[in-house]
Parts: structure tokens; sequence; C-alpha cells
């Protein structure tokens, strides 16, 4: 099942801004609902979610649990090298996931 | 919250009148037309739209061989980019071995249970849907073009009646709001007119993709009748006569709806 959608520039200017954006699939669920029955439904939330651009972290957020299912985080960076931009994203009940893109800077 | 949309709703549902006219083909919206800028930027982009995850997860199963028969969907069906191009805009079809029309989701476990021998999808499950938004991906901009004919006619009619008949305990029909009062507000909301154009959909307030059934029975519990169960005949009624009622709008699935 596809674990996570990211959209980053094949390609960049040296010094242009550019837009990443990542949408992952995981239903954030709050920890405050119960079921049709009263029993509590056990909170499942991504914690953390890092971007580090050649192993330098550009970007990082803490979710919480109002943040919506399926979270889309948009931010930018500089581009200043050609390399690899890897994202991690973790939460409750071993929740680990990793994707990276390439990026080619002239 | 609800029980003052509610009492809103009937407050409206009174003053309108008693005859529901159906919506001129120059007066039809779609949902899309009368969400927020902001719910329509996310629909058109690919990367933002969260049923395009879905859509991934159905590409994955298009290929992937499954049931005793060890057959995937693209064994038969080839590249659903080409072969299911304007299929989700032709359903509910009309399935001789049924004698009645089914919809996308029943046909995809029709070829399931018949042609892969594998166990049929639950509704609304991961995987149902995940195959469903593929397959309506590929009718994106196709206009809707559900066949009228001899043998799906009472269906036609079974649906219509459904659709303007008061039920549940505020006795309310989906033509009163849907035909007559579209356009106005419901609580938060805006009234759609009730157009499925982009299901399976992704609605913010299920915070996951849905099917038009899902839709239906949260409707009807709204207005505090007992659902239909999922792929009962009426709710396929419905669907069948919603979509003749679209016809030649546009698909715009898998879309998002608030």
């Amino acid at each position: 099942m596809a674990g996570a959608l990211i959209n980053v520039p094949e390609r960049a200017r040296r010094g242009e801004i550019i837009e990443i954006k990542t949408l992952v699939s995981h239903p954030m669920e709050t920890g405050y609902r119960r079921t049709q029955l009263g029993a509590p439904i056990p909170r499942d939330i991504i914690r953390t979610f890092v971007c580090t651009y050649n192993g330098t972290e550009i970007f990082r957020a803490e979710l919480h649990p109002a943040i919506a299912a399926n979270p889309f985080l948009v931010f930018s960076t500089v581009a200043t090298e050609s390399g690899t931009l890897s994202f991690q994203w973790t939460g409750d009940n071993g929740f680990a996931l990793t994707e990276s893109a390439a990026i080619r800077v002239e | 919250m609800s029980r003052l949309a509610a009492l809103l709703l009937l407050a409206l549902a009174t003053v309108a009148s008693a005859v529901a006219a159906e919506i001129p083909l120059a007066e039809r919206r779609s949902g899309y037309e009368l969400m927020s800028r902001e719910t329509r930027a996310m629909q058109d982009d690919d990367a933002a739209n969260p049923a395009t995850l879905w859509v991934l997860d159905g590409a994955a199963l298009w290929t992937r061989k499954t049931g005793a028969a060890a057959r995937a969907c693209a064994d038969c069906h080839g590249d659903a980019r080409d072969s299911m191009k304007g299929v989700a805009a032709r359903h509910p079809a009309f399935d001789p071995v049924r004698g009645r029309p089914i919809t996308l989701e029943q046909r995809i476990n029709a070829c399931r249970t018949e042609r892969q021998q594998a166990p049929a999808l639950a509704w609304e499950s991961r995987e149902l849907l995940a195959l469903a938004a593929y397959v309506a991906r590929q009718s994106r901009g196709m206009p809707i073009d559900v066949a009228v004919d001899a043998r799906t006619q009472p269906f036609v009619d079974a649906g219509r009646a459904t659709f303007q008949r008061r039920q549940g305990q505020l006795n309310l029909s989906c033509a009163q709001c849907h035909d007559e009062q579209w356009g106005r507000q419901l609580a938060g909301n805006v009234i759609p007119q009730a157009h499925p154009t982009g299901y399976p959909l992704y609605r913010l307030e299920w915070q996951t993709v849905g099917s038009l059934q899902r839709r239906f029975r949260g409707c009807l519990t709204g207005i505090r009748a007992e659902p239909y169960e999922y792929g009962a005949p009426e709710l396929v009624d419905l669907e069948l006569f919603l979509k003749v009622r679209a016809r030649g709008m546009p698909m715009d699935a898998p879309a998002v709806r608030p």
C-alpha cells in the first residue's frame, strides 16, 4: 500500500527557492474517540516529521492529535547543491517511514 | 448542532413548493463548483489530493495476481489507462447475469469472484475503494454516459421514486433538498445538487475515501431514516438514477469534498 507521495522539482537553479510537498498515508487516530460500545480507541498518530537535504536537517515538524488524517505538509528550501532529500515520519505503534527524492542543481 | 440543522431544513422544506422540479441542464452544478477555493485547489493538484494515495494503491492492486485463478486485473484488461477509460462514467451498468444494473464496486467484485476466484472485497475496504478510485480516475474529464434503454428504464424509474419519496422521521425526500434547496445553507454547508461526478471521493469529514453508497447512508441517517444495506437494490437504483440525472456532466473522480 502506498505510504507517501513526495513532490520535489527534479532540477533547479542554484539559489532558487523550491517548494516541497509531502502527503503521507496515516489515519491520525486522536485517542479521544470511543467505539459504539464505549471502549476508548487508542491514539495512533505521527509524532514527528523530519526532512534532510544531503544529511542536513532543513525542516522538522511535530504533529499532534488535532491534525487531520493523511497529513499534507508543504515547505520550501533553497536549492544549494545536487543530491538527495530524505523524509522521515515517526509515530505511535512503531510507525516509521522513510522516503527520498533526488534533485539536480545547476 | 445537527438537531438545529434538521429543524432549519424542515422549516426550509415547508416553505418550498410541494412538487419537485428537475434541475434544467444549464443550471446543473457539480459539487466542485459549490465548494471553497481551497478545497478545489486540493482536488486539482494530484500531489495534494489525498485520494491519490488510493489511486496508487489501486494501480498496484491492478497488476497483483490473486485468487485461485492466480490472475491479475491486468492479465485480462491490460493497461487500465486505456481499457478502463470511460468505464466509471458508464456505471451503474446493466448486468445480464444478474438481470439488473450493478455499480462499479459490484462489477469489480463480480470480476474477483468469477474470473479471479477470489473472495469478494468488503464494501468500504481499502482495497475495493483503491481499485474503484483507480478505475474511476481513468474517466476523469469524460462525460457521464449511462445507458438508458428498455432493460434499465424500470430501475431508473425505481431510483427516481426513491429520490422523490419522503422517508425517515423528518419525512424528507432527497429531492426536497437537492432539487429544490440546492445552493442554500444547511447550517454551515452549502446544499449541493447531488451529482455523483467524483465518486469514490475523499471526503474531509470522513478523513478517508468513501463510495457513493456511504454518502447515501449518511444522508439517510441525517433524515432519521434507517439506511439500506451497502449494495441494496434501492441504493443501486438510486445511484443509477443520479447518474442519469447527471448525464453529460464531466467526471472528476476521485474528487475531494467537504
